[in-house]
């Protein structure tokens, strides 16, 4: 079908989206270009422990999507890579692609003699500053390339140890920046989201208080692979917690925060009430929502997870977060007791919601809330939660719905 | 193969933890020619690997370095020319296990025999290469299938449409406005349909046949033949993939008596109070007059288990949308919601948040339990557990259910099932086995007609349905993964969802189908071995029509002539060897996979004497999940016992039972097979793979008691991809249990 179409498909974003995307485009027989801004792919997902409603893991699917991407030729994948440019050109796009430094190159073997002499520690990323991490390593266990990866400029001033111990010379220390125009015949968007800030909850303790995280870092906290090797524990200390509270929409469904509703939270906690329950059964867990928000036969979760001795699900929105000796101390107007309620919890997780990543090369419209609109005319799809908020699985029809409205413009525009 | 090379790799430490000269030897008496390698997967190492192939030295090669997971991309060898078998030296043997031990070594040796022992077997996959059609059917001529269509058209394919109504439009087709699509959210939007109509009929490339049914569909991805039954008669054609998009129909409201539906006319559907809207009047069915209140009652027959367990997560926006335009056409009306949950996510709150307070509709929690009249003309909509204390129930003058979906689906399943306890009842072999047989059929029946796509499929004529009866994809990561190659759900068919998600679904389906039709054109495998060339190869002239391989095949592969012998399609088989598991023959293999090629590993196994006191452990993990967790447990450098000898399986479900047999007769001690979670929420990308292999095993523990073997020498265990600190543990736990047990008493047979 693309025989006339000869210039590939550029996709913006390897996570969960952006990845489908590309894999569904070249497995139908296109040539993809896929640009990620950090060096591994799976974007989000590859930080969760657990999707709802199955607790199956997202290394699972990340499993055979690697490798469908890696034992695809159609597909280019350009790691530490952003679109910086990009103008419409006789139907389709010239964009300018700049790739950071690749200070670790394709010669790396992944064997972990750098991590081991590495001086320098990071924050780390993937843990959401949960914990720390050497400047030199594989970002997390089944991080995709296997590659490691240097954050360059965490290096003391003149340190070479990584440089030495690689017997197979794959750092380079002096790697600079690639800059390359490519002719695309379209664009398929998937640049995703990211958690509204905690910082921005003084209120409800966020940024503040050490035993109020958010939903994206108590994923970190239940993942084996996470900075407590999956033990959920009050952060700063190595107690595991006596009760955890849930705060649904933490800056969400508020005017003054996120307008509109993620549509994953309400799932997202309920979920993480299975992680505390499976691993402390004693521990009691509260959920404090305006509406439960399970659709469809997600409905099926909601029953499973209120049956569930020891969590409780009361209507009411969580207007203060504060410490009170050891623990927290929440403030809750209870809607159905027409009262506040004033509980006490060693864990808050704030339920925040997903923000669209903005900013794009291709002058995409966009909606009151910042998510992007698919402009099928000039050859673009957005593709996942930078289209609108969605968990994984609508993420993945909406980005194999974007890859069909891709390759139609490609054919139509060549 | 003939000629086989094996390579080691010396880099990454193995040179050091291992006697690089032994297993060169080892290699060469397995009749292998070798080289060694500082590091293969530097260009240097690439370009021996090639110069090997490229001399014509090697046909098959054993990479042994890396694993199979590790850099990929450069191990990418022509599948039509060359068997390659990568063998995981660093992460099974070095990284795990002390360097220079004899243990290690025995290991890395066995690996390498059985890594040769395996490409020896292997042949090369031969590509189907067959003519293939290139039309997309789309079932149902609503919202997603007519953009189901248009995607399909629009990415060059012709299309069939093929609509049951006299016209197309589907269940969106009556009211002028519908749910936003695209921005701005916080307003009902003009129907899209009118215009899709005639963008279908402007397409060019789409055929639409309404009043048409399809009667009968036969052959395979890229070669269906389907019957189309319409007003002028029976239409024969051939198209490459097929799209369902029959969409939903709302529940039915008369068995909502205890809401008043029925009982009193004032009580309607959503709807209908469309249907009204759409008139443009608003006036109650019992006496024509202008309503004052209208109560809007949510969840009617929702999340309820007498009626439909699950939420279909439009209705509260639907309902929105009704008071938006009540709002605005008839100010003057009063508007109430009874809720229990307001469901509107994403930017749909932005409709919910416009009801609130831009139409100052009145909401109220509360679980509706009877709506009656009141006797003076009104209506009584009485509730408990409301958020106002006190308050039980408020009177309306109209009464308006929101009433979920119901997927317009066939249970393909049980359809088959009624066929054949039909069959039984009437041919059964003894009068008890066709009375049990009438029973099932009798709590089958209302199955009877319900045929959608009537697929010419042994294991029935339509797509299996999940629970409540969506013919949904059981994967969160891969909605498309469909049981019936070839054959893609879409829009509310296939789950509870709005308008804006059934578009993006039907672009989504069209795509599948379109890619489906360019994988057969190229003869390769779709998800989840997308690309893979090898198809079954069944060797009839032993086959004893015992029909496991039919009735176990999880996307309806296998048909059976009239006598039982399986009939395979090729184009519609997923590469994933339950058939080659279940065959009790040993009659089905693949070029690249077969019952013989693991036998033969097996076989190059060397099991230590009974008084060298080191049994030797078989483990069967499943590719997809098991092995990488080992994998990942190796690159965290956990340890594992040295006596357990790894072979990665497609899936559980291809594991033959002969290979256990096989294991137990040479003196192996202990088999061990790590697969995926099975049961409602099972994790096996072949659906029922882990959960067969678990089934066979039963059957197996009993010949193990028959021969005097401890059952306890066979363990299933079930493991997700993510428990990488739990495999070790597994394997330890196993191999020591094993320990306690005399060994094997087969050993030297």
């Amino acid at each position: 079908m693309n025989d006339t179409a000869q210039l590939p498909v550029l996709v913006v974003g390897a996570g969960v989206a952006g990845l489908t995307a590309a894999l569904e485009m070249a497995e139908t027989g296109h040539h993809v270009v896929l640009a990620e801004r950090e060096p591994v792919i799976g974007g989000r997902v590859a930080r969760f422990h657990r999707y709802f409603p199955k607790l199956c893991p997202p290394t699972c699917g990340l499993e055979i999507n690697a490798r469908r991407l890696e034992e695809n030729p159609r597909i280019e994948l350009r790691l530490q890579t952003t679109v910086t440019g990009a103008q419409p050109v006789d139907g389709h796009w010239s964009v300018t692609l700049e790739t950071a430094p690749v200070h670790v190159t394709g010669r790396c073997t992944a064997c972990g003699l750098c991590t081991e002499v590495c001086p320098a520690t990071v924050s780390d990323r993937l843990n959401w500053g949960l914990a720390e991490a050497p400047a030199i390593r594989r970002p997390f266990p089944n991080a995709w390339p296997q590659r490691f990866v240097l954050e360059r400029e965490a290096c003391p001033e003149g340190c070479r140890a990584c440089v030495d111990a690689c017997p197979y010379d794959a750092i380079d220390l002096k790697a600079g920046p690639g800059v390359e125009e490519m002719e695309v015949a379209s664009v398929v968007v998937a640049t995703g989201w990211r958690p509204y800030p905690l910082e921005k909850l003084p209120e409800l303790g966020g940024g503040v208080l050490e035993g109020v995280v958010s939903n994206v870092q108590m994923e970190r906290l239940a993942a084996p692979d996470g900075p407590t090797g999956g033990r959920i524990l009050i952060p700063g200390t190595d107690r595991e917690p006596r009760s955890v509270a849930f705060v649904q929409c933490a800056g969400s469904r508020d005017v003054n925060h996120l307008p509109y509703c993620s549509g994953v939270c309400c799932l997202a906690s309920l979920k993480q009430a299975l992680y505390v329950k499976e691993q402390l059964p004693e521990c009691d867990v509260s959920l404090y929502y305006i509406d439960r928000r399970t659709p469809g036969r997600n409905e099926d979760f909601l029953t499973r997870v209120a049956g569930t001795q020891g969590v409780r699900l009361v209507k009411g929105k969580v207007g203060k977060v504060e410490r009170n000796g050891d623990g927290l101390e929440l403030t809750v107007e209870d809607a159905e007791a027409g009262k506040l309620l004033h509980e006490h919890a060693d864990l808050v997780v704030l339920a925040t919601g997903m923000m669209p990543e903005t900013g794009d090369p291709f002058g995409l419209p966009r909606d009151e809330d910042g998510f992007a609109v698919s402009d099928p005319r000039r050859g673009l799809a957005v593709a996942g939660v930078a289209h609108r908020p969605a968990d994984v699985a609508a993420s993945v029809r909406d980005a194999t719905g974007a890859a069909a409205r891709a390759l139609a413009a490609a054919g139509r525009r060549s | 193969m003939e000629r086989i090379g094996v390579v080691l790799c010396s880099g990454c430490g193995i040179g050091e933890a291992l006697d690089m000269e032994a297993l060169r030897g080892v290699a060469e008496e397995a009749g292998a020619t070798v080289l060694t390698h500082p590091c293969l997967c530097s260009e240097e190492g690439l370009a021996a690997i090639r110069s090997a192939l490229d001399s014509g030295e090697a046909d098959a090669l054993v990479l042994a370095g890396c694993s199979p997971r590790a850099q990929r991309h450069l191990f990418r060898f022509d599948p039509e020319k060359t068997v390659v078998e990568r063998l995981a030296l660093r992460e099974m043997v070095t990284w795990t296990h002390p360097p220079g031990d004899e243990d290690t070594q025995a290991l890395a040796e066995d690996l390498v025999r059985m890594a040769v022992a395996k490409v020896e077997a292997g042949k090369l996959p031969v590509r189907l290469q067959e003519e293939i059609e290139d039309a997309v059917l789309v079932v149902g001529g609503g919202l997603a299938g007519m953009e189901a269509a248009l995607a399909a058209a629009g990415m060059g394919h012709d299309v069939v449409l093929v609509e049951a109504a006299d016209r197309l439009g589907g269940a969106l087709a009556g009211p002028p406005v519908h749910l936003p699509l695209a921005p701005p959210y916080d307003r009902p939007q003009p129907s899209r349909i009118p215009g899709l109509v005639e963008e279908v009929k402007a397409a060019g490339k789409i055929h639409v046949a309404t009043s048409s049914r399809i009667v009968r569909i036969t052959g395979q991805p890229g070669q269906f033949h389907v019957t189309v039954r319409g007003p002028e008669g029976e239409v024969e054609l051939d198209v490459g993939a097929i799209v369902q998009a029959t969409g939903a129909r709302p529940y039915d409201a008369s068995r909502l008596g205890h809401l008043g539906y029925g009982a009193f006319p004032d009580v309607i559907t959503a709807r209908e109070l469309d249907l009204m809207l759409a008139e443009g009047r608003l006036a109650r069915p019992s006496d024509g007059k202008a309503p004052q209140r209208i109560a809007f009652v949510q969840c009617a027959g929702s999340r309820d288990p007498e009626h439909l367990p699950y939420c279909s997560g439009e209705c509260c926006a639907v309902t929105m949308r009704q008071i938006l335009q009540v709002s605005r056409d008839h100010p003057e009306v009063e508007t109430c919601v009874l809720y229990r949950d307001i469901r509107t996510p994403g930017q749909l709150e932005h409709l919910y948040q416009a009801a609130q307070e831009g139409a100052g509709a009145f909401f109220l929690k509360a679980c509706v339990n009877g709506v009656t009249g009141n006797g003076n003309g009104r209506l009584t909509v009485r509730f408990e557990d409301s958020l106002l204390p006190g308050v039980e129930a408020m009177e309306a003058d109209l009464v308006v259910l929101a009433v979920g979906m119901v997927p317009n689906s066939a249970d393909g399943e049980a359809i088959r099932e009624l066929h054949d306890a039909q069959h039984r009842a009437e041919h059964g072999e003894s009068e008890v086995q066709k009375e049990e047989a009438q029973k099932i059929a009798e709590q089958l029946a209302h199955h009877e007609g319900t045929e959608i796509l009537n697929l010419d499929y042994r294991q029935g004529p339509d797509l299996p349905v999940l629970r409540y009866n969506f013919p949904d994809s059981h994967y969160i990561c891969f909605p498309y993964e469909t049981r019936r190659t070839g054959i893609y759900a879409a829009g509310a068919v296939r789950a509870p969802m709005d308008p804006a998600q059934a578009v993006e679904d039907a672009w989504g389906a069209a795509l599948k189908a379109v890619q489906c039709i360019e994988a057969a054109r190229r003869g390769e495998a779709v998800h989840p071995r997308s690309g893979d060339l090898g198809v079954p190869e069944l060797f009839l002239q032993r086959c004893t029509q015992c029909k496991r391989c039919t009735e176990e095949c999880p996307f309806g592969t296998l048909n059976e002539d009239v006598d039982g012998t399986p009939q395979l399609n090729p184009l519609r088989c997923r590469h994933c060897g339950i058939c080659m598991g279940a065959c009790p023959e040993r009659i089905i293999s693949f070029p690249d996979y077969s019952v013989d090629a693991v036998s033969r590993q097996i076989g190059a196994i060397e099991v230590p004497e009974e008084d060298e006191e080191k049994p030797r452990i078989l483990a069967f993990l499943c590719e997809n999940d098991a092995y990488p967790a080992l994998d990942a447990a190796a690159q965290l450098r956990r340890t594992w016992n040295p006596w357990v000898r790894i072979i990665p399986v497609r899936c559980l479900g291809s594991v033959n039972i002969v290979w256990i047999a096989d294991a137990l007769s040479r003196g192996i001690d202990g088999i061990i097979l790590i697969g995926c979670t099975y049961g409602e929420d099972y994790q096996c990308h072949y659906i029922r793979g882990s959960e067969l292999a678990n089934t066979r095993l039963g059957n197996v523990q009993e010949t193990l008691d028959r021969l005097a073997l401890e059952s306890d020498r066979i363990r299933l265990v079930e493991l997700a991809h993510d428990e990488f600190q739990r495999i070790p543990g597994i394997l330890d736990e196993f191999a020591e249990s094993i320990g306690e047990l005399e060994p094997n008493p087969y050993k030297g047979f």
